[in-house]
């Protein structure tokens, strides 16, 4: 068990230097010129090339790079260059409300994908299964900030049970966590019916029935565990999901999380901060998964850890 | 319990009464019926054998009795079944529930996947005493514990906090079992209890069966394909065929004059030990097929750097050579390694020794140099409805290794495949035709079609007849017999029956964990067999003639469990084989098998 998490952590270290080489490649052939959004429009090309020689951006992108990693082993992320501070305080400063918002999207797609999901499978083919899977088609189709709008429009400005927008209080996140795990629900809502379907007709659920189990039981104790299995390595991958839904979804609620942070730093090719935002989010991904597959031999003791 | 040699149990209220039952399952062209008229009585302690080929309707019965028929495709159209005054098929879900496990308990033809693989034993078994009511929540452990000695599994206390995948298929139908006779039903359905196990398990679970039957007093509803296990277990008899019933008799009325056409065909087809006909000897002939030291070895990885650190011997250090129109039986239970040596004659696996097909070797060849050598030998595999594709035409299938090989174009193309169809006893009119609409054994010969088709030397059958229903499978068996006489065909034919094998085979070689146990001539293996494991596995197999009742299986000592996983650097033992007669070779000294697995 040791050794394999050693493994795992060694290899997610790998994977997240490969992700800021790409990313800190991409990043440098960007034809957007960083320098020139520091200075502003009016400055001379003289000024510009200052900043440029400031910063190191005329060194060679090995030259660069090494620079910058040497900074991450240490601990600095660099400073952002229009905001006057450590990108790594800006991202602490914003992260919590960030990773909030996740855990409560990602409680609220388990529950209402899950739920829908097993209804489905158990009334499948049938008008409540039918109506369930256009929900969820529909869930899955919808562009987030449209629901968002949508949500707000209709339970914050009509009915006013929820606040507009901001960050504080319970309620303000209901309907972030809607709008953010309601794609996710849609997806979960298909994969659980198929999952449960393919449960419901295995042999263990005949035999389940011939020893005179109650339906409740059967799909309880029997079906849901063993349909859920391929669903959790489902949710590791989906933090990745997650991380561009949160860029649209703090921009609608005003959420001053790290979505936020990066879009703002996307727009003023703000490099060190969107470098900062790239690893954290990288790092939740690749953390996420590792999560997914330790949990799994939890629940299935076929699974071994080796 | 009755070794009832009278119809029905006279006198004895029966416990189960079924009449005119009638089971229709929905298809896309209507109601189809799959059951029809189908009346018995089933009287406590007595066993009753369902007997059929695939689509006879005995699983149908069985489900219908237990009110498990799949919903909401089939349903019963018709007639009775009653337990005692009880008319189940007027219950509802409900009233269903108190009647399973409680009163009728089942166990299914696949232990492997029938329990749930995310609960332990424990769990498995508790659950159905409190459903029942059998005893309290506090007293389930030790109530579970009683039945797993019941079932004699072996450590029970074990076994009870084991999960089904750290069982054997042998262990996981004991555990069935004891699930099914929990509450101590008055009835037990066995649906193919022991298809899906190893000869030699099968004879354990078979007597297992028959010991709690006569301790417990239930009747028994057995239902199979297989004559050997009618003729050991049951009672009476009666013999299905594409849902009606074609006759009922007690057992020994059925084997010694069977009445109608079909019943004698049925258990004319059963191969039986020692009936098989004589096979000329070809010691001259040339050899097509020379395996020297051959080892095939898959590793275990793990650890930080996913490095090997544990290796399944599966072959270690197999020789044997196979002549011009010699049929060479591979037999052993499951995990004996036999399939293996199957794939790495056709470079399948990466394996090491000498292979030499038709003199030329083929180590060390990479996949395209090992074409010309496939065009000399071929394989027939177990599953003819899994590989076949079902997308393809089979015309098209059967003539495809000859495009791989560049061999033939064009209506060329056609009139091979027309002529290897009519070569396995297909028409050619069929050759547009999509494999499901073939029968299993038409799938099969389009499987020896498509062999054939490099017209090579050797074909490697490897459990090729062993999804057949007998009549098919007879057939099947009489088709390659034909093709060898014929083409001079040689085969590698890899079975776990043994009495398939005594059929066939010119040539037996026994095989355990990845080594030969022993080889010969058929005769001297089959009848002068000399290791205790070809004893073991000759004795289990069920003899279709209830007047021969089966000795008991040779003692285990001395075949000790053993794996062929060994850690890195180190394997089994090699045994060596002596030559008792001309030919007829076994593995270490019989008296002494201990040396076996010794690492």
């Amino acid at each position: 068990m040791t050794a394999y998490l050693a493994r795992r952590l060694f290899e997610s270290a790998l994977i997240l230097l490969g992700i800021t080489f790409v990313t800190f490649v991409l990043l440098y052939l960007v034809p957007a010129d960083p320098a020139r959004q520091i200075a502003g429009r009016s400055a001379t090309a003289e000024t510009v090339a200052n900043i440029r020689d400031q910063l190191g951006l005329n060194d060679p992108l090995f030259v660069q790079y090494w620079r910058y990693l040497t900074g991450l082993f240490q601990g600095d992320m660099g400073r952002s260059y229009l905001q006057r501070a450590e990108v790594s305080s800006l991202i602490w400063a914003r992260l919590p409300a960030s990773l909030m918002l996740m855990v409560t999207a990602i409680v609220t797609e388990l529950i209402i994908g899950l739920t829908i999901g097993v209804v489905a499978a158990l009334r499948r083919n049938r008008p409540a299964d039918h109506s369930l899977m256009i929900f969820s088609f529909v869930a899955i189709s919808a562009p987030q900030f449209v629901i968002g709008i949508l949500l707000l429009y209709v339970f914050a400005v009509q009915l006013g049970w929820f606040p507009i927008g901001g960050y504080g209080t319970p309620a303000h996140f209901v309907l972030p966590s809607i709008t953010l795990g309601l794609l996710g629900a849609g997806w979960y809502s298909r994969m659980m019916r198929s999952s449960m379907i393919d449960v419901l007709n295995q042999d263990l659920v005949r035999t389940a029935r011939a020893k005179g189990l109650s339906k409740l039981r059967i799909v309880t104790r029997h079906v849901m565990p063993n349909a859920i299995l391929p669903i959790i390595a489902m949710i590791g991958i989906d933090i990745g999901l997650f991380m561009s839904g949160i860029v649209v979804v703090e921009s609608v609620f005003g959420w001053p999380g790290i979505g936020q942070l990066a879009w703002q730093a996307i727009q003023r090719v703000d490099i060190p901060v969107i470098m900062g935002v790239t690893m954290v989010s990288a790092t939740a991904i690749v953390l996420g998964n590792l999560l997914a597959d330790l949990v799994a031999p939890l629940i299935d003791p076929r699974i071994k850890t080796k | 319990m009755t070794f009832g040699q009278d119809t029905g149990g006279a006198g004895r209220r029966p416990l189960l009464t079924v009449r005119d039952l009638k089971v229709q399952v929905a298809t896309e062209a209507g109601a189809k019926t799959v059951l029809d008229g189908l009346s018995f009585d089933l009287v406590p302690g007595e066993t009753l054998a369902l007997a059929g080929e695939s689509g006879s309707g005995k699983s149908m019965t069985a489900l219908a009795i237990m009110g498990l028929l799949p919903k909401p495709m089939a349903r019963v159209a018709g007639g009775s079944i009653r337990l005692g005054d009880v008319d189940l098929t007027a219950l509802d879900e409900h009233g269903y529930r108190r009647i399973r496990s409680a009163r009728i308990a089942m166990i299914f033809q696949e232990p492997m996947t029938s329990l749930n693989p995310l609960m332990t034993v424990q769990s498995q078994l508790v659950e159905v005493l409190l459903e029942h009511g059998v005893c309290g929540r506090a007293d389930a452990p030790k109530r579970a514990l009683g039945l797993l000695r019941d079932v004699r599994l072996t450590e029970p206390e074990r076994r009870l906090k084991q999960y089904p995948h750290e069982l054997s298929g042998g262990m996981r139908q004991r555990v069935m079992i004891a699930i099914a006779l929990a509450c101590d039903p008055e009835i037990l359905i066995a649906d193919e209890p022991t298809t899906a196990l190893d000869v030699t398990v099968q004879a354990e679970i078979l007597e297992l069966i028959r010991a709690l039957q006569s301790r417990n007093g239930t009747a028994v509803l057995m239902i199979t394909h297989d004559m050997g296990v009618v003729a050991e277990m049951a009672d009476r008899v009666i013999v299905l065929r594409q849902g009606r019933q074609e006759e009922a008799a007690p057992v020994t009325e059925l084997f010694a004059a069977p009445q109608t056409e079909y019943a004698r065909t049925l258990l004319a087809a059963v191969p039986r030990l020692g009936t098989a006909p004589a096979r000329p000897a070809g010691d001259e002939r040339r050899k097509i097929v020379e395996v020297d030291d051959l080892s095939v070895r898959f590793d275990i990885t793990g650890g930080l750097l996913g490095r090997a650190i544990a290796r399944v011997h599966a072959v270690e250090g197999v020789s044997f050579h196979i002549r011009e129109r010699e049929t060479l039986a591979l037999v052993g239970e499951s995990g004996c390694g036999k399939s293996t040596i199957g794939k790495a004659l056709l470079g399948l696996v990466p394996w090491q020794g000498s292979v030499r097909v038709n003199g030329v070797q083929t180590q060390g060849r990479s996949r395209t140099m090992m074409r010309p050598v496939l065009r000399d030998i071929q394989m027939v595999f177990q599953d003819p409805g899994a590989s076949l594709d079902a997308r393809m035409t089979v015309g098209e299938q059967v003539v495809e290794p000859m495009r791989v090989h560049g061999l033939a174009r064009g209506s060329e193309l056609d009139d091979r495949a027309e002529w290897l169809f009519r070569r396995v006893g297909l028409s050619p009119d069929m050759l547009s035709r999509y494999p499901h609409e073939f029968s299993g054994g038409q799938r099969q010969r389009v499987c020896i079609a498509r062999a054939l088709s490099l017209s090579p030397k050797v074909i490697v059958a490897d459990e090729s007849v062993s999804a057949l229903d007998v009549s098919v499978q007879a057939q099947v068996l009489d088709l390659l017999q034909e093709l060898q006489e014929e083409d001079g065909l040689s085969y590698l034919f890899i079975s776990h029956d043994m009495a398939v094998i005594e059929q066939v085979a010119d040539r037996v070689m026994v095989m355990r964990l990845g080594q030969v146990m022993e080889e010969g001539p058929r005769d001297a293996v089959m009848l002068n067999s000399q290791h205790l494991y070809t004893k073991r596995l000759l004795t289990a197999v069920p003899v279709p003639d209830p007047a021969r009742r089966r000795p008991p299986l040779p003692d285990t000592t001395g075949i000790e469990e053993a794996s062929p996983i060994f850690p890195v650097g180190r394997g089994p033992a090699r045994i060596s084989l002596r030559e008792v007669a001309g030919g007829h070779r076994v593995a270490g000294a019989p008296d002494k098998p201990s040396r076996m697995g010794a690492a």
